[in-house]
C-alpha cells in the first residue's frame, strides 16, 4: 500500500522553512518524518505528516505550492545488508528519491519510484514489510 | 451592436471632411485661446489660415507629456475656467502629475465613446456592469462609469481593490461585464478559483485596458471565465478611456476618428509611417473644448489599419500594442519589451501569467533574470522535473527575445498583484 507524503516547495529566502513548520504546529499536524532536497535557488521538502489532506490544506492557504504524493515506506530489519537487499529487489524500477522514515523499533526508508505498482509487488513477494497509511502518520505517537 | 452607425460606419472621404471641418475650427480656436500654442506656432511661422484640412496636420507642432507638465496644472486648457466642470490628473509616477479637464460637452463626447465601446462589445440597458477601475482623478473608473450610464446598463461602481467584495458582489448581483485592468482580472480570477465559485458567476463580458496586454493573455481570460474580453484604449490626456476599442473579431482597436485623429509616426524621425507600419502613437484631439491637443505623442507603439472591418465599422484600427516608447529596454544591445515575456510564457502555458523581470548590470554585463511562479499545476516533488520546467522556459524565452535569461522559480504569489497598472520590470542597472 502506498503512503501520501506531502510535498512544499520553498524559496530561499530567510524564515521560508520556519513559515511551513509554524503553519503545521499551529493545525496541529505532526510530522513524522522529512527530507528537504537543495538546489542554489530553492528547496523541496518531502515530509510524512500525521494527516496529509489537511497539511496540504493548510499550506495552501499559506500560499504554498504543495501537493500529495503516493510514496512506499517499508519497513526494514536494523541489520548489516537490509538497504542493499531493498534495492536488489527494486533493481528493475527507477528510483526517484528516498530518505529514512524515523521509527522506534526497527529502521524504514521512503521511496518513490517511477512504477509504485511493480516496486510494492516485488518487495511483498521478497518478504519485505510495507508501513501502512495508519502506522506512518501516527508513528511515534504514544 | 452599432451605437452610433452614422459615425462608425462613414465612409472614409465623408470621414476626411468631418476630420478637416474640426480640425479647421479647431485650429482657429486654439491659436487664440492658448499662449502655448500661439507662440508655438508663431516661432514655426504658422498662422491658423495654413491649416486647410487634414492633409496640413503635419504642419501643426508635436505635445508632448513635458508640455502638459510645464503648464501645469490649467495653462493648456482653451476654455475658462468657468466652463470647466470636471479635472483629471495621472498618477504622476514618473514626475509632477498632469492634469486635464473636461467641457460639459466634453463630458458628453466622452459617454458617447465609451458607450460604443459597450454597444461594440454586445452589452446594452439589460446589463449589469461591475466598474473595477479606480475611481477618482484616475480616469478609469468615472470614464467608464459613465459611459455605461449613457448606455443605459445598471452599474456597479465596485472601484479597485477588496477582491473578496467584489467577487461576493460579482455573484449576488448577477454582474454580467466587468471592466479593470487585466491584470487585476487575472486576480479576480485566481481569487474565484480559490473560492470554487467560478462556475456561479454570470459574467460574459470583460472590457479591460489601462495597460497593455497580449493576445495570449485575452485568451487565457476568456477561456477560464467562459466570456469575451476586449481592449479598452484611452489616455487622460486625449479624454480617457473610450478613444479606442476592438470588436468580436479581435483585429485591432477602432479609433473613434471623429473625435480624434490618429498618426503612427517614426520613432526616430517622427516622419509619419506607412499604413501597416509600426511606430509612435498620435493624437489630434477635434472636439476637446477644455484640453485640445495638437498631434500629442502618446508613447505607444502600434500601427494603423485604415480598411473596412468584417463588423461594418469603417473607423481605422490600431493593432494591439507593441509597448512603449518608454517600456522598452536595451539589454545587450537587444531591444526587449515585457509584452514579449509575457507571450512567450502564456504560449508554454506551464507557469502563471505573473512574471517580474529583473535587469541588472554585473562587471559591466547586462543581466535578464525573469521570475516565473510555481503554481501548484506544474508544481513537483521531483527537483529533475523542476530543473526541466525551468530549463524550457528559459529556453522559450531566449528564443523569443534572442538573448540569454535566467529564470528563477519562485513561490506563488511572490510576485505583487496590482490592482491597478502591474508592474512587471525592475531595472537594477546604474549607469555611470
Amino acid at each position: 500500500m502506498a503512503i501520501k507524503q506531502l510535498s512544499v516547495f520553498i524559496e530561499n529566502r530567510t524564515g521560508r522553512l520556519e513559515k511551513v513548520t509554524e503553519t503545521l504546529k499551529e493545525n496541529g499536524i505532526n510530522i513524522t518524518s522529512m527530507s528537504l532536497a537543495d538546489t542554489s535557488e530553492y528547496g523541496l521538502l518531502r515530509m510524512i505528516v500525521s494527516n496529509p489532506n489537511e497539511g496540504k490544506r493548510v499550506l495552501k492557504e499559506a500560499g504554498f505550492s504543495a501537493m500529495l504524493t503516493d510514496v512506499l515506506a517499508v519497513k526494514l530489519p536494523n541489520k548489516i545488508g537490509m538497504l542493499h537487499e531493498l534495492l536488489k529487489v527494486l533493481e528493475d524500477v527507477n528510483i526517484e528519491y528516498m530518505y529514512a522514515l524515523a521509527t522506534n523499533e526497527n529502521a524504514s526508508m521512503v521511496i518513490k519510484i517511477s512504477d509504485i505498482e511493480a516496486g510494492k509487488q516485488s518487495l511483498v513477494k521478497h518478504g519485505f514489510e510495507l508501513v501502512s497509511e495508519e502506522i506512518a502518520y501516527k508513528i511515534n505517537e504514544s | 451592436m452599432i451605437w452610433n452607425e452614422a459615425k462608425e460606419c462613414m465612409s472614409r472621404d465623408e470621414m476626411q471632411n468631418l476630420q478637416s471641418k474640426r480640425l479647421v475650427k479647431m485650429v482657429d480656436r486654439v491659436y487664440h485661446n492658448v499662449e502655448f500654442y500661439r507662440k508655438k506656432m508663431q516661432t514655426m511661422g504658422l498662422e491658423p489660415g495654413d491649416i486647410r484640412g487634414i492633409e496640413d496636420l503635419t504642419k501643426l507642432p508635436f505635445t508632448t507629456k513635458t508640455d502638459l507638465r510645464d503648464n501645469y496644472p490649467f495653462g493648456l486648457f482653451a476654455i475658462p475656467q468657468s466652463e470647466i466642470v470636471r479635472v483629471h490628473a495621472s498618477s504622476g509616477t514618473t514626475g509632477k502629475a498632469t492634469v486635464v479637464g473636461y467641457s460639459r460637452r466634453d463630458i458628453e463626447n466622452w459617454q458617447e465613446c465609451v458607450a460604443r465601446v459597450l454597444a461594440m462589445v454586445g452589452l446594452g440597458k439589460e446589463d449589469k456592469i461591475q466598474v473595477s477601475y479606480g475611481y477618482g482623478l484616475f480616469t478609469g473608473g468615472l470614464g467608464l462609469h459613465y459611459g455605461a450610464e449613457n448606455l443605459g446598463a445598471t452599474v456597479i461602481p465596485m472601484s479597485s481593490g477588496n477582491t473578496k467584495k467584489q467577487i461576493t458582489m460579482m455573484e449576488d448581483f448577477g454582474c454580467t461585464a466587468i471592466a479593470c485592468t487585466p491584470s487585476y482580472l487575472l486576480h479576480i480570477i485566481e481569487t474565484l478559483e480559490e473560492e470554487g465559485v467560478i462556475d456561479r458567476i454570470q459574467l460574459k463580458a470583460a472590457i479591460c485596458g489601462a495597460e497593455p496586454w497580449t493576445e495570449n493573455m485575452r485568451k487565457e481570460i476568456e477561456s477560464r471565465l467562459h466570456i469575451n474580453a476586449h481592449d479598452i484604449y484611452g489616455l487622460s490626456e486625449i479624454m480617457g478611456p473610450g478613444v479606442a476599442a476592438d470588436c468580436e473579431y479581435h483585429t485591432g482597436l477602432h479609433v473613434y476618428e471623429d473625435h480624434f485623429i490618429p498618426e503612427i509616426l517614426h520613432p526616430d524621425t517622427l516622419e509619419p509611417c506607412k499604413s501597416g507600419e509600426i511606430g509612435e502613437l498620435a493624437f489630434t484631439t477635434i472636439t476637446k473644448e477644455a484640453l485640445p491637443l495638437f498631434r500629442y505623442r502618446t508613447k505607444d507603439l502600434t500601427s494603423i489599419n485604415y480598411e473596412k472591418c468584417e463588423c461594418g465599422r469603417t473607423l481605422a484600427r490600431i493593432s494591439r500594442f507593441k509597448g512603449r516608447t518608454d517600456d522598452m529596454l536595451i539589454i545587450r544591445g537587444v531591444n526587449v519589451f515585457p509584452s514579449q515575456v509575457e507571450t512567450a510564457l502564456l504560449e508554454l502555458g506551464e507557469t502563471s501569467p505573473h512574471y517580474l523581470m529583473f535587469v541588472d548590470r554585473v562587471n559591466h554585463q547586462d543581466t535578464l533574470e525573469v521570475w516565473v511562479e510555481v503554481e501548484e499545476r506544474f508544481f513537483s516533488d521531483e527537483i529533475r522535473k523542476l530543473e526541466y520546467l525551468t530549463g524550457k522556459i528559459a529556453h522559450v524565452l531566449q528564443q523569443a527575445l534572442g538573448l540569454s535569461v535566467k529564470v528563477k522559480l519562485v513561490e506563488p504569489k511572490t510576485i505583487e498583484r496590482s490592482e491597478g497598472k502591474a508592474k512587471r520590470v525592475i531595472d537594477k542597472r546604474k549607469l555611470v
